[in-house]
């Protein structure tokens, strides 16, 4: 039946299945804490700082990141599921804006009775 | 990596996995192969279907084209890893200097004017972290179709995922032999 689904619904479908995954399956990392990772808002230090620079800059992370939230008690396995939400949030945000702008874009064209390309 | 699980805390079946790869390919494991073993259940199964759909599925874009913009996402994120792994993939599909061009001045790269105002798009959505309508109209404008700048961007999403994940867990950067083996298996067999 996957004939069925568009191609580019396959994509999207794909990116919002690990979304879906990552922010409300099972993990290590409490679920609320996972979604804060994602958003990159709400989170004490020092989660905030490796959880900020994961998402804004993130060649600046350190093995000094890691360390503070290891002290801070956080397990090997919910850093690496906080990263993770930390990625795929930030990456999330800039596809949802493309395809936003993407949609603006093509709606007004079809309102001007221009092209529409999809 | 910066997490000792993602260097050691891999399955008994996974690690012979990874020794057999060393052994036939006489190549190490990138570390962005073995980021997808590490409990494939909260990231890598799903990462992967998402990225290999994104690169290798259905488009109007080739395979060569979603190559050049992962390592152009890739080269605007300064990550390191995935541009050594995407220069060679897309060198190797695209043939020629298009790609070196693309990377070291995208406005006077020889590429035709759909795919450079693709990746202008993707690079400011990069950058910046969002786009307007406007840019999305210089890009349709350009003669691209609304579909090929939806399958654009989910090949910005995959990259700007991979790219932090690389840079936050300090991904290892291979020497030139190992990106071009890499790049020859990721044409072969793709991310699945």
């Amino acid at each position: 039946m996957t004939e069925d689904v568009p191609t580019e619904d396959k994509k999207r479908a794909a990116y919002r299945a690990l979304e879906d995954r990552i922010l409300h399956g099972d993990g290590k990392a409490a679920a609320e804490q996972r979604g804060r990772a994602f958003s990159n808002a709400g989170l004490a230090p020092p989660l905030d700082g490796l959880v900020g620079k994961v998402a804004t800059s993130p060649t600046q992370v350190t093995d000094a990141d890691f360390a503070a939230a290891r002290a801070a008690g956080f397990s090997e396995d919910e850093l690496f599921e906080l990263v993770v939400c930390a990625a795929v949030g930030e990456s999330a945000r800039r596809y949802d804006a493309g395809l936003a702008a993407l949609a603006d874009a093509a709606d007004a064209a079809d309102a001007a009775g221009g092209e529409d390309g999809g | 990596m910066r997490l000792d699980v993602l260097n050691r805390g891999y399955t008994p079946s996974t690690k012979l996995l990874f020794a057999l790869i060393r052994l036939m390919s006489r190549h190490p494991v990138p570390d962005a192969a073995k980021l997808v073993f590490y409990r494939p259940d909260f990231y890598g199964s799903r990462a992967k279907e998402f990225t290999h759909e994104a690169m290798r599925g259905p488009s109007a874009w080739s395979v060569g084209d979603r190559e050049l913009m992962a390592a152009y996402v890739s080269r605007t994120n300064d990550s390191a890893f995935c541009i050594g792994a995407h220069t060679a993939t897309a060198t190797q599909a695209l043939d020629g200097p298009k790609v070196a061009a693309v990377l070291a001045d995208l406005e006077t790269a020889p590429v035709g004017d759909g795919l450079r105002a693709t990746l202008r798009m993707l690079g400011k959505l990069t950058r910046e972290g969002t786009v307007s309508a406007q840019d999305m109209r210089h890009v349709l404008s350009a003669g691209v179709t609304r579909q090929q700048v939806e399958d654009a961007l989910a090949v910005c999403a995959a990259f700007n995922t991979t790219n932090r994940l690389a840079d936050a867990f300090g991904f290892d950067v291979l020497s030139p032999e190992d990106f071009e083996a890499g790049a020859k298996y990721l044409l072969k067999r793709g991310y699945r």
